[in-house]
């Protein structure tokens, strides 16, 4: 189980990385991390003729706070993030999600904008990127566009990014005062892919839930909010009665496949299960 | 701007020797470490990630052999399970291994040795639950982990102790 033949280039900047895709369009891949897609192309899922290395490019690593907002830079490999102080400080919810992503050895190699890019759907930064709001940043030959995360992700493994268009970053909104958030995720084994997770993020001001924004993963094609349950979360107390009364609505909102750990009625169970821990967790649910 | 090429020409330290070889774009770490500087105790099992035996140090840090080209490793220094063992920066962990029956078969043992020594220099003093966490990513078909968990465990006890905390 090898990977098939390809040719191999490592780009020393943005604008080489994008002539490279330029040059051979879709028979080109971005290898960053490699986490996903070695395996991918040991499996001879994916056997792209030409894989671009952004590896050595500089400046598209590293976490900058800015007034508004957290830069995450696509390079940024999954260790830095999980001891990020400036991660922990002002996006708790992406520093709770961290651990659960593989193994250490893993997330010493994987990368912020791979796991984005790739699109898996039971991956969770990209959960964390709808419930914070976040824009993903793209290069291409005619410059730079934003996407918001709601608009980027598209379906299984599949997003925004076009042909010849290279993921270089994304920003996270600072939390305004009174927020909070929560991240849950159920698998068999730690570090296995969720079978359900979630990531959550709202105002809890007055004990009160508000402009609550739940995503869930590894529940669907890809990472999505459950718009009829935050609709009705909308103003409710934050009380375990309150929040008993809405679940049912994910009913709705979600529609889990079965797979091989779980019935979709498992599935649909736990996630449930997560979203009332969630709720619990974030402020004063008594 | 060079070209994309089926071979690529690296340069990395391996166990602090300077090695210099041409090699096809598509050979991983693992492979090449194996079949090129026959260093053949960083162990093959899954080639996908999963598994963790071939778990090798690259620039000090624990990464999967298998999901990373040896393309990707020029310039890098890159330590194996034979580095480890001939600097006896390991020594105590194999030890303990031995002590309480941590192997039979010894496919995982490298790459559990290696992980556990990362895991012991960034938290000196873990949990068993910790421990166990930390050691998801590494396959052990045989012993159940639980000696495993005793050997790293004692291992940490030991240095605490001598450490005088």
């Amino acid at each position: 189980m090898k990977a098939p033949r390809f040719a191999y280039a490592r780009p020393a900047n943005i604008a080489e990385a994008l002539a490279l895709l330029a040059e051979h369009k879709d028979e080109a891949r971005v290898l960053a991390g490699g986490q996903s897609l070695v395996p991918m192309l040991n499996f001879r899922v994916a056997a792209p003729k030409v894989l671009v290395d952004i590896n050595r490019i500089a400046g598209l690593s590293g976490i900058k706070v800015a007034k508004n907002h957290v830069r995450i830079g696509a390079l940024t490999r999954h260790v830095e993030i999980e001891r990020s102080a400036d991660v922990a400080r002002h996006l708790p919810l992406v520093a709770a999600a961290m651990p659960h992503i593989a193994h250490p050895a893993i997330r010493n190699r994987g990368t912020f904008g791979g796991s984005c890019a790739l699109g898996d759907p039971a991956a969770e930064l990209p959960a964390c990127a709808l419930a914070l709001g976040a824009t993903f940043v793209v290069a291409g030959k005619k410059g730079e566009r934003r996407i918001a995360a709601q608009d980027f992700f598209k379906g299984l493994y599949a997003t925004a990014l076009k042909a010849g268009e290279l993921l270089v970053a994304a920003e996270f909104p600072l939390p305004k005062p009174g927020y909070a958030s929560a991240f849950g995720e159920l698998a068999r084994r730690h570090g296995d892919y969720a079978m359900v997770g979630l990531a959550a993020h709202g105002s809890t001001q007055g004990k009160k839930f508000s402009d609550m924004r739940v995503a869930f993963f590894g529940v669907g094609d890809r990472p999505a909010r459950a718009a009829q349950f935050e609709r009705a979360l909308e103003g409710q107390p934050a009380t375990q009665k309150a929040v008993d009364a809405v679940l049912p609505k994910l009913d709705a909102d979600l529609e889990p496949r079965s797979d091989l750990h779980a019935s979709a009625a498992t599935k649909l169970h736990l996630a449930k299960v997560l979203a009332g821990r969630a709720l619990k967790q974030m402020e004063g649910v008594s | 701007m060079k070209a994309a090429t089926e071979t690529v020409e690296i340069s990395l330290t391996v166990n602090g020797e300077r090695v210099k070889r041409s090699v096809p774009a598509r050979l991983n770490l693992a492979d090449f470490l194996r079949n090129e500087l026959e260093l053949t105790g960083t162990h093959v099992g899954c080639e996908h990630g999963v598994c963790g035996a071939c778990t090798v140090r690259v620039d000090g840090e624990i990464v999967r052999g298998c999901l990373m080209f040896a393309a990707q490793a020029d310039g890098c220094k890159v330590d194996t399970i034979e580095g480890l063992s001939d600097s006896r920066e390991i020594e105590e962990l194999q030890s303990a291994f031995v002590l309480t029956n941590a192997l039979q078969c010894g496919f995982c043992t490298p790459g559990i040795l290696i992980a556990a020594q990362a895991l012991l220099r960034d938290q000196p003093n873990p949990s068993r639950e910790r421990i166990r966490e930390y050691l998801s990513g590494n396959y052990c078909r045989c012993t159940g982990y639980q000696a495993i968990v005793d050997a790293i465990e004692a291992v940490a006890k030991a240095r605490q102790a001598r450490s005088g905390r």
